[in-house]
Parts: structure tokens; sequence; C-alpha cells
């Protein structure tokens, strides 16, 4: 059953999903209702920020998270009430499970409560970082 | 998994150049769409050596890379980005799987098994070479989910 018909469809199918997936990564997903856990430095290991906290879920075959990590960190330094945490997600499958992480990087934005108000999944651009932080009061 | 998680210690903080991988799923993405379209099992038979040896000895040390290194990368100019070697073998091991299911396919005479394993390997390695997807950052924290 010699046919091109097999990877007309692989490709067509990878192609749509190719552009949702580069769309779609990096950027903020608010959440409509903000009634999720109360996270605090009990769970994700720093200090709650004043006004926003970014808690980044990375795992090892991950090359995106890298560059996600260097961007946060950067971009906190500047800001004195966001602050940003690091976690494992393969060593913290409770907390992954318990609130819904499904693939790294993804970003959680906390507001001053430790509640999430959205997230980002994939490496998201500086501006949609700060769109995201600045949305958040 | 155990493999995977084998590998993945001993090749702790070994970074590699970023273009490497995406190079190699260029030519993956070649083979496997050759290997489809004229149903040829000694095109996957040669793509799963390859993966054999991404997913074992790390996704520097394959034919593929070896053309990369001696042909591609001395003509590169720009600042060389370099990535951990983990997440491109991870999904080297994936491809690996798919090549054993689509070579057992052909071996037992169940095209429709060969064409899908092998449709499945090329969406992967397509979507790696033209959108630089990371197959590892999709599935891997879903399948950890699924079995722990």
């Amino acid at each position: 059953m010699k046919s091109l018909t097999p990877l007309v469809v692989v490709l067509a199918l990878a192609i749509a999903f190719g552009v949702w997936y580069t769309r779609s990564r990096g950027e903020f997903r608010r959440k409509k209702t903000v009634n999720g856990p109360k996270l605090d430095a009990s769970v994700i290991g720093v200090e709650l920020g004043s006004r926003v906290t970014m808690v980044q879920f990375s795992s090892a075959f991950c090359s995106p998270c890298r560059a996600t990590k260097a961007l946060l960190e950067d971009m906190v330094k500047t800001m004195p009430d966001v602050r940003y945490a690091h976690i494992d997600a393969e060593s913290h499958l409770e907390l992954v499970r318990q609130l819904d992480i499904r693939s790294t990087p993804t970003t959680l934005f906390l507001n001053a409560a430790g509640v999430e108000v959205g997230r980002a999944m994939g490496t998201p651009k500086r501006s949609q970082v700060l769109a995201a932080v600045n949305a958040i009061h | 998994m155990a493999v995977l998680n084998e590998a993945s210690v001993k090749s702790k903080a070994n970074l590699i150049d970023a273009r490497g991988p995406r190079f190699s799923a260029v030519i993956t993405t070649l083979v496997l769409a050759a290997a489809l379209v004229t149903q040829s099992a000694a095109l996957i038979a040669i793509q799963l050596a390859v993966f054999a040896i991404g997913a074992f000895a790390g996704p520097a040390k394959t034919p593929y890379a070896f053309l990369f290194k001696k042909f591609v990368k001395p003509r590169l100019k720009g600042e060389v980005i370099t990535e951990d070697a983990r997440p491109p073998q991870f999904a080297q091991s994936v491809g690996l799987i798919f090549a054993v299911v689509a070579l057992a396919g052909s071996l037992l005479s169940i095209p429709v098994l060969f064409t899908v394993a092998v449709g499945f390997a090329l969406f992967a390695a397509f979507l790696n070479a033209a959108f630089n997807f990371c197959l590892g950052c999709e599935i891997y924290l879903l399948g950890l989910r699924a079995v722990k």
C-alpha cells in the first residue's frame, strides 16, 4: 500500500498543531475565577512577593526551561514587589497534580495572597511577562 | 523509564550545540517521510539504529550529529546556543520506541502498524525540525503523572 496519503495527512496535522503550539507558548492565560489553593513559602520555597509571585515548574527533559528561568530571574531583579520561585516538577508530583501542571515550563502567576491568577505554558516573551505582572494588583 | 532516568543521570549538565539536534531532526524527518511513502523496512531499520545511538550514547554521537559537526557547523555563523543533552536524548528514546513498533509491524506483515508508528515518529520529528517542538516538555510530566 505505497501511497502519499499518510505523508500528506501527517504533515497537515503537524503543521496545524505546530502553528497552534508556536502561538500558544508563552501566552498568559488568566483564570476566570481565582479560587485555587493558597500557596506560601512552605510550598514554593521562597517568601511571596508583595504583589506578584511567579512560580516556574521545570523538568529534566525540557530545553526551554533553562531559558525561561534565566528570563524570569533577570526580570524580577528590577521588580521589587515581584518574586520568583523555581520548582522541579518531578520531585513535587503531588503539587503538580494539585495544580494540574501538564507540561514544562509552566509558570504560575500568584497574587499577593498566594493564589493563582493565571499561568503561561512554554517560554514567555519579556513583554508577555510584563503584561501579565502589570495586570495583577 | 528506568533506562531514560539512568541516561539522564549519566549525562547531567552535558551541554551540546542546540543546532545539532535541530539539524538531526531535519534529516530524521526526511528519512521517516521516505520510509512512510515507500513502506521501506530498511529505511526504518537505519533510523532505528540512529535513534538507538541517540537514546543510549547521546544525541551528539549519532551519524547525523557527525554530519552536522563535519559539514554544517563550520559554515554556521553567530553565537552558539547550547542546550542540555537530556531533552533531545529523551526525544530520541521516544523515537526509538516508535521505530521498534514500526519495524515489528513490517516484520509481522501488519502494514497499518508500520504506517501508524512511522506516522507518529514523523509527526514529532517534523514538529521538532520546523517548530522547535520540545517533546520532553509536553509528554514527560504527563507520563510521570500517569505511572507514579
